[in-house]
Formats: C-alpha cells, sequence, structure tokens
C-alpha cells in the first residue's frame, strides 16, 4: 500500500483495493452514513467471493448456505450458461438479512465499486433491514443462518435415512406449494427460530417417547351424527386455512414425521423471504439513495477522486435506468429507479417544495428535514402503501406514467389515465395496487375436509377480476397437494358472485406415507 | 466490521445440488447428448458443451394466475403520445404488455446449460462397459499414492497433529510435576488472606517463598516443549496403473473409399474415448495394408491413398510384431479394432482365420470388426448378413472369443453399434459375432 501525503484526503487511487483499504472506505462510508444521515445499520461482515461463489450463492437464493435441491442445481446451470455466453452479469454484492448483515463482495471489482457496494449494502440495505416494520414483524436476523444450518443438517439426515428420492418427493411438493405457505396476519410474536429448531426437535423426541402401537387397536365407540357437525369440524380445523403448507403439515392424516418437519422447514425458510417480496422497491430505493449520498459525500470531502466519481455515476446511472414501454430492454418497472426516484422526490419535498407538493403532500412539505421524514418512511412503510402514499405527481410526471385498462370484454384496451392532473390518483392508486402481494398472489384457501366420506380436501380461488388460474401448473400443483393430504383433492375456482370459473381435480398418485 | 477472505474457501458448493439435477433430468439429458453428438466433428466428440433439454421436465409449478384474460390494468412508464381515452389494440401474443409474461420458467420451450466434458462423457458412454475390463492391473510404476503413515518428529507445521502433540505435553508435564494453575491461584489467595489479617509473618513469608518457587518452576517447565510436538508422516507408495493399447487396422486398397473410411474413423474415435476414459494411459497404434502392411501415424493412416490387393493376414502379423516388441502381454490390455469393406483374397481367407483365433484373440481382451459399406446398399444393420469374403471367414470364429463383429453404412449406425458392441452384459461377456 503506498503511504499517502497527510494532507491527501483520498481514500484510494486507482481500481485496486486490500483489506486495509475495505477498512478505511467502510469507516469513511459510515461517518457519512451513520453521522450525516442518522442511519442505524446492523454491524456488517464483509465477506470477499469468487465469480463462481457469486454463482453458487445464486443458486442458493443468495444465502450462504442452504439445504440440498435438485432445483438450486438447475439454477446454478441456467446461471452460469448465461454467464458465460456474456448474457448476464453478476450482482456486484449479495446481502444477507442477518445481525451481522452478511455483504458478500467480488473479488473482481474495482476499489469504487467496492465503495458504493458497502455504501449500498453494508449501510442502506442493512438499515432498511434493522429499521423496517416488515422485517423486524416477520424475521428474526438472529437466528436465520443457524436455522439454515440446521434445515440442512436435517435434510441431509433424512436424505442418509430415507434416501435421497423420498425426501426430494416431499420437497418437490412443498417446493410448489411454497407461495402459500405464510401466514401474512401475524398472531402471535414468531418464536425465533433459534428456539423454533430446539421445539422441532423436542416435539419429535416427545411424539417418539409416547408412541405406543397398541393405541392403534383401542376400539372405538361409534360417534352420533351431529346437527351442527359442518360448522364444529371447520372450527376443529381451523378453517378456512389460506396456509396451504401449514395446513397440511397439521393435519394431512397420513403424512409421517419426518415429512411433516420438513413442510414446516420451507414454510419457515418462506416466511423469512416474505418481506423481501413486499419491499423491493422501498429496500433498492433506500440502499440506492444511500450509495448516491454517501458517494457524493464522499467526493465532496475530497476523499474520492474525480476519475473515481466518474465511474461511479456511470454504474449508478446504469442501474437506475428505466427504459421506456415500447423499448427493446422494458421488462417491468425497475425497482431501483422507481426506489431512488422517489427517495430524491420525498427529499425535494421536504426541503424545496412547490405548490402542488404543499397540496399533495402538507404533512412533509418543507418540514426540512430530509433524512429524518426519509429514516421514519423506510422505517413504517411496505411498497403498497410507500407507493400509494408518497409517489408524487412530479414522480409520475418524470417517469412518464400511463395507466392502461385492459378488459376481456371489450376488443382493445383504452388507456385509463395519464400523467395529468385528472390521472395522478388513478395512477398512483394502480400502481400501488401491483405492489400489494395480498392482489398479486392469488387468493387460495382450504375451505373444507369431507372427514365423515372419502376425505376430500376442497379448495377455493376467489376469482378476482376475471383472472382465473394457469391451467397446465394449477393441476400440477393440485397432485403435489394431493400427494401430501393422500385422498382426493379439488380446486374450484369461483368469482364473488358465485359462478364456478374452473374445477380442478386430483387423486393421489404415490401418496406419502 | 469483520472482512473475511472466502475465496479461499472450497469451490463446487453446488455440486451436489447440480448431481441432483443432473440425476433428475438424466433420460433427457443422455438423450440431448446423443442427438448434439450426431452433429459434431470427430475431434470434439469427447468435449463437453451446451446441451438443451426441454424446459417441461424440470419444470417447477406453482399457483399463479394465467396471462390472460380477466380485466386488468397495467402502469406503464414512458408515455409519449397518450392521451386519456385513446384505444390501444390488444397485442396478440402474450398477456398485455405491462404484465410479467416472461417470469422464469414460463414461455421457455428448452432449458439450456452447459455440461463439463466429464459429465458429458459420462453420459455419453454411459451403461457401457469394457470386457474384461483390467485383467492385468500391472504397474507402469511412475506414479505414487501418499498415505498416512505413523507420526514423526519433523515435518512441516500444517501437518502438526495436535492430539499427539498435546498429550506428550501431557505426560511431561505430569511427569515434571509442573505446577498446575490452580496451585498458583490457590496459593495467591491463601497469601491474599494472610495479608488481610495480618500476624503470623513467618507463615506469609514462606508462603511467598513456596509461589515464587512454583511460579520459576512453572515457567521452566514450560506447557509445550518442542520434544512434544509430533509430525502426522506420509509415506509414498507406488500405485499401480492400468494400461491400455488400442490397434487401429484398416484396410486402404482403393475399395475402400472416403465414406467408409470417415466410418471407420468415427469408430476408431470412439472406442479411443472409451478406453481413455477406463485406463489412465492408452496408446494407439495405427496399422493400415493393402496386399501388406505397415505401422503410420495417424494422418497417414487416414488421408493417405495406397494402391494395391488386399490381403488382411498381413495387418494381423504386423500387430503380432509389434506386440512382441513394444507391448509385453501382461503389461498392456491390447484392444484392436479392425475395420475393412470385406475384400480379401480368397486364398488369405484361411491363414486370417487361423492367426486371429491362434495368436491375436488369446492376447487380445478385444477385437471388433467392423465392417463398412456404402450408404445406398438396400440392406439396413442387422437384416440379411453381408456376404463378403472377411464377414464369411470371421463367422467360423468360436462365440466364447472376446471377439465381435457388425456392419455398418451410415454415420448413424456408428453410435448405435458401438453401444451395441460394448453394452454392458448381465454375464460381463460382450456381444458375439452376429
Amino acid at each position: 500500500m503506498t503511504l499517502l501525503a497527510p494532507d491527501n484526503k483520498l481514500l484510494f487511487k486507482g481500481p485496486d483495493w486490500d483489506f486495509d483499504l475495505i477498512r478505511r472506505v467502510h469507516d469513511a462510508c459510515g461517518e457519512i452514513a451513520i453521522n450525516e444521515m442518522g442511519l442505524d445499520p446492523y454491524p456488517n461482515q464483509i465477506e470477499v467471493i469468487t465469480t463462481e461463489q457469486m454463482l453458487d450463492a445464486y443458486a442458493s437464493t443468495g444465502m450462504p448456505l442452504f439445504y440440498r435441491h435438485w432445483s438450486f442445481g438447475k439454477e446454478f446451470a441456467r446461471n452460469e450458461a448465461l454467464y458465460r455466453k456474456g448474457y448476464q452479469g453478476l450482482a456486484y454484492e449479495i446481502v444477507i438479512n442477518s445481525n451481522p448483515c452478511l455483504v458478500y463482495i467480488m473479488e473482481e471489482n474495482s476499489a469504487m465499486m467496492q465503495t458504493l457496494v458497502i455504501a449500498h449494502a453494508g449501510y442502506g440495505h442493512s438499515h432498511f433491514f434493522k429499521n423496517n416494520y416488515v422485517f423486524k414483524q416477520w424475521t428474526d436476523a438472529d437466528g436465520i443462518l443457524d436455522y439454515l444450518e440446521f434445515a440442512r443438517g436435517l435434510i441431509a439426515k433424512y436424505e442418509d435415512r430415507y434416501g435421497q428420492e423420498e425426501v426430494e418427493r416431499v420437497l418437490d411438493a412443498a417446493h410448489a406449494l411454497q407461495s402459500h405457505g405464510i401466514h401474512r396476519f401475524p398472531r402471535k410474536r414468531m418464536a425465533d427460530l433459534r428456539s423454533e429448531q430446539r421445539r422441532e426437535e423436542e416435539r419429535r423426541l416427545h411424539g417418539e417417547q409416547l408412541f405406543n402401537d397398541l393405541w392403534r387397536t383401542v376400539p372405538q365407540g361409534k360417534r352420533k351424527p351431529n346437527a351442527d357437525d359442518d360448522a364444529r369440524r371447520k372450527a376443529l380445523l381451523g378453517l378456512p386455512e389460506e396456509n396451504l403448507l401449514y395446513f397440511l403439515e397439521k393435519t394431512a392424516p397420513r403424512l409421517a414425521p419426518w415429512q411433516r418437519e420438513i413442510l414446516r422447514m420451507v414454510r419457515m425458510i418462506n416466511q423469512y423471504f416474505y418481506p423481501q417480496r413486499q419491499t423491493k422497491v422501498m429496500n433498492e430505493g433506500c440502499a440506492t439513495f444511500v450509495h448516491h449520498r454517501v458517494m457524493n459525500r464522499l467526493h465532496e470531502k475530497g476523499q474520492i477522486d474525480d476519475g473515481a466519481f466518474l465511474e461511479f455515476l456511470h454504474s449508478h446511472t446504469s442501474v437506475v435506468m428505466q427504459p421506456d414501454f415500447d423499448d427493446r430492454r422494458y421488462s417491468g418497472i425497475n425497482p431501483y429507479a422507481l426506489g431512488f426516484a422517489m427517495c430524491c422526490d420525498i427529499e425535494r419535498i421536504c426541503t424545496k417544495p412547490t405548490d402542488e407538493d404543499r397540496e399533495w403532500m402538507p404533512d412533509i412539505a418543507g418540514n426540512g428535514d430530509a433524512y429524518g421524514t426519509l429514516r421514519n418512511i423506510w422505517a413504517n412503510f411496505r411498497d403498497e402503501s410507500f407507493v400509494s402514499q408518497y409517489l408524487s405527481p412530479e414522480c409520475i410526471r418524470s417517469f412518464g406514467l400511463f395507466n392502461v385498462h385492459d378488459d376481456e370484454e371489450e376488443e382493445d384496451m383504452n388507456v385509463a389515465a395519464i400523467h395529468d392532473e385528472r390521472g395522478y390518483r388513478k395512477i398512483r392508486r394502480a400502481l400501488s395496487k401491483r405492489y400489494d402481494v395480498a392482489y398479486s398472489d392469488p387468493d387460495i384457501q382450504i375451505v373444507d375436509v369431507d372427514l365423515a366420506g372419502d376425505r376430500k380436501l376442497i379448495l377455493s380461488y376467489r376469482v378476482l377480476d376475471g383472472m382465473t388460474l394457469e391451467d397446465s401448473d394449477t393441476d400440477k400443483v393440485l397432485q403435489h397437494v394431493a400427494d401430501l393430504w393422500g385422498y382426493d383433492v379439488k380446486l374450484v375456482e369461483a368469482d364473488d358472485s358465485g359462478n364456478v370459473r374452473a374445477e380442478h381435480a386430483a387423486s393421489p398418485r404415490r401418496p406419502f406415507m | 466490521m469483520n472482512i473475511i477472505d472466502r475465496r479461499l474457501n472450497p469451490g463446487g458448493k453446488s455440486f451436489a445440488n447440480r448431481q441432483r439435477f443432473l440425476r433428475r433430468a438424466r433420460a433427457q439429458v443422455r438423450k440431448a447428448v446423443r442427438e448434439a453428438s450426431s452433429s459434431r466433428s470427430i475431434k470434439d466428440a469427447g468435449k463437453g458443451g451446451e446441451v438443451s433439454i426441454p424446459a417441461g421436465g424440470v419444470h417447477e409449478p406453482h399457483l399463479r394466475r394465467s396471462g390472460q384474460g380477466g380485466v386488468r390494468d397495467y402502469v406503464l412508464p414512458g408515455n409519449k403520445k397518450y392521451i386519456e381515452g385513446d384505444s390501444i389494440a390488444r397485442p396478440q401474443q402474450g398477456g398485455g404488455q405491462g404484465s410479467k409474461a416472461s417470469d422464469s420458467g414460463e414461455g421457455e420451450d428448452e432449458f439450456r446449460f452447459a455440461l463439463s466434458d466429464e459429465e458429458y462423457l459420462d453420459l455419453y458412454l454411459e451403461d457401457l462397459e469394457l470386457p474384461d475390463l483390467a485383467k492385468r492391473q500391472v504397474s507402469g510404476a511412475k506414479s505414487v499414492q501418499w498415505r498416512q503413515a505413523g507420526y514423526s518428529v519433523s515435518g512441516p507445521p500444517s501437518r502438526i497433529s495436535v492430539p499427539r502433540t498435546l498429550r506428550h505435553s501431557m505426560s511431561r508435564r505430569i511427569a515434571l510435576k509442573r505446577p498446575k494453575k490452580e496451585e498458583i491461584v490457590a496459593l495467591r489467595e491463601e497469601i491474599e488472606k494472610l495479608e488481610r489479617e495480618g500476624g503470623q509473618f513467618e507463615a506469609l513469608v514462606e508462603k511467598r517463598k513456596a509461589l515464587e518457587q512454583i511460579i520459576l518452576r512453572s515457567k521452566r517447565i514450560p506447557y509445550i516443549d518442542p520434544v512434544d510436538v509430533r509430525f502426522r508422516r506420509l509415506e509414498s507408495n507406488p500405485k499401480p496403473i492400468a494400461k491400455a493399447v488400442m490397434f487401429c487396422l484398416m484396410d486402404v486398397s482403393g475399395s475402400m473409399n472416403e465414406h467408409m473410411k470417415d466410418l471407420a474413423k468415427r469408430f476408431y474415435s470412439l472406442l479411443y474415448l472409451f478406453l481413455n476414459r477406463r485406463y489412465e494411459h492408452v496408446d494407439v497404434v495405427f496399422i493400415r495394408h493393402t496386399h501388406e502392411a505397415s505401422e503410420v501415424d495417424e494422418q497417414t493412416f487416414f488421408y493417405s491413398r495406397e494402391t494395391g490387393g488386399t490381403v488382411v493376414s498381413t495387418a494381423l502379423f504386423e500387430m503380432q510384431k509389434i506386440v512382441r516388441e513394444r507391448y509385453p502381454v501382461d503389461q498392456w490390455n491390447i484392444y484392436a479394432a479392425q475395420a475393412s469393406d470385406g475384400d480379401n483374397t480368397s486364398s488369405d481367407n484361411a491363414v486370417v482365420l487361423a492367426q486371429l483365433r491362434d495368436v491375436i484373440l488369446p492376447i487380445c481382451q478385444y477385437y471388433a470388426y467392423v465392417e463398412v459399406g456404402m450408404d445406398d446398399e438396400d440392406d439396413h444393420p442387422g437384416a440379411g448378413e453381408p456376404s463378403t469374403n472377411l464377414w464369411r471367414a470371421y463367422r467360423r470364429v468360436s462365440v466364447d472369443a472376446p471377439f465381435a463383429m457388425r456392419k455398418v453404412k451410415h454415420r448413424r449406425d456408428i453410435y448405435p453399434v458401438f453401444r451395441e458392441l460394448f453394452a454392458r452384459r448381465p454375464d460381463g461377456v460382450a456381444a458375439d459375432g452376429a
């Protein structure tokens, strides 16, 4: 490392970096992020990895360790092929919501890039993870890595005991249902994952101790049919239930204890990822805003030189680029672009509001405390509420957002709203709805079980705005449900007025037992 | 903040998942590999590469809405000319422009990915077995194997055996009566107590002296001494390797045209690949013959022309000579593949048969004869017996011998014939003559 002259405040010169430099950069970024912006991130653990390891991480949904399953191998093969051919670059970093916050940085990043990444992930994302209410409510940052370790060990143990193929079958079924294995409404404070892991083991031990095959042979008297059997049965089973995995884990009659445990594990891990889906725009917006501010301040303070700053601007602008809808590169609204634009806009409204802003957001307009306002927003909103509260007309205009209404019944689609006085609210509402997971995930519930008869399980899908389920996938997933349940299952697609739009049925091919 | 360098961590974290994936898609990948190989040149026959399989087999279904139908609202960026109330024609395919129609999985008919050389060959040559594999696993003595062999007092720091070292250290400490930490602590406490209580001056002095003594003693007798240190010792063992030699015999007389030679070449390259996977070391010997035989290099073997009659036995004698000179039968696994259009001088047939039966077959692990023919000949492999000179002679080779013969007319037949010749048999014996 070259010694810099004492009056030279530059953190680095040129693209090379070493560990000492990372440390200095980390401290310099922290100076700005914590002292100037008032952020409150987790402590960081920065890990340097290679391209190959980055591909590995991609395959296991970004986590440093995961249980084994073929679908991760498929993901790896896909990314590797894309990467080798140059169709797809690799992310510069991966950040994991844990305490301490794990930040993976690639070895081939330049010194500027490492600075950017540390500001982005180590301060931006980390602050968001620690303070946003959805993450606070749903995830256990202290326990996730231990739980994954446990999950990995569990799967490995079962593979030894019951064979790879048997375990794979359960995992396949659980994965097919994982989007419907989430508790959307917190009942009580989720137990942290560590005690969750202990509880699972205790439960199994207890079950094994109490097991006595004799009980099976005890004759049971005939039960008299009851008038309000229906209501009683539903209450007993906790129906209707939208968490399909939870219901199957608890009530499927033929599953072995270890199979239930796998379902539970997949459910737990998926619940951990649930907040990420709800806060994509805000999370990236927060991180991008933070790195943008930190890099600008570093440049102002003379800690990075003009060359590095230009390099930064180049990669920053390509990250927040939003192609127009008729552009070949268009693939939906870029969460980085929208999030960053909205955060910048909020800062503007706080410090230099126009009359329009005063009218639209009287509570924050001109309050002068941009960072405080942003911190508050980052803590208490998710994408849906964030957009519906803070998407300003200014922002709508700069993106040129417009709303297209597509009704199957009509011959053409029509433009319902554009970025003008009459359209702002409509656009805001429509966009906010797109980010509402409760709307975008199909609403499927288990409504009844024919306990007295053939044990058929009945699910219902509430057809919203005439959108039915994708046929072939639904049949395949339903097949998994039938295998797990062990008896016939039926899925009815009906709209609010009771019209049945479609029905799917499946019988267990090879039930789990 | 911590910085951890993970770059040196062992790679291949996804290896187990990749294996599971390949196992899952095995049938499809195998099919893709076979198809891909038919369009490849000989040189690349054994290279890994990209294959694509139908996405359906490895599709992961999940519950989602279909991309079409119903009432939808899209919000799109970059409006240029639309005003409220404008109509836009619905795009023909796909679920409207704004929807995320191509979420991963959907809309892809094929799943493309790359196989490594190893994986590719594995699938390509799956289920094949060398007849009489490595009967003689005799040493080439070049490679060595390291294995653990006890402990030594010297070695590199990386091989220190911690349990051993500590065990020695402990026995030495016990033997030399090194004072324990607890003793020192206890003595110190006693002194403190005495100091606090006052009086008993003599006892205090005595204790202090004792403390000084044992501290000195514990310094003199170190916790770990260089004499304690033990290293795990490695010993080298020569590792036997299996060697194979492959003889390529070909008729290069005028009746063999380019097409036939190409077929033969394909067969040889397959065989070479196959042997290479089974043996650490494979030699290839090319013997061409007309009415006389000679050993040549690969280039000459495949591309130069010779004129002359056809006397097959010369090649067999040449092979016998080379084996005697260079490839001692007790050290080498010998394989031979002969390609010919079936012509032979009639008077030579008996000589060929005798030479093959009495000399060549007993020293060979396996001898494969491929009769190459023209594309336009009307019969197809298996149906109808060829009736060339050589074919008729070879038919008289006994069924038990490590010998097989097939007729090939088209490029696409090569691989199936090859598979058939080396297919795994329940009793371990390779295919015999047709």
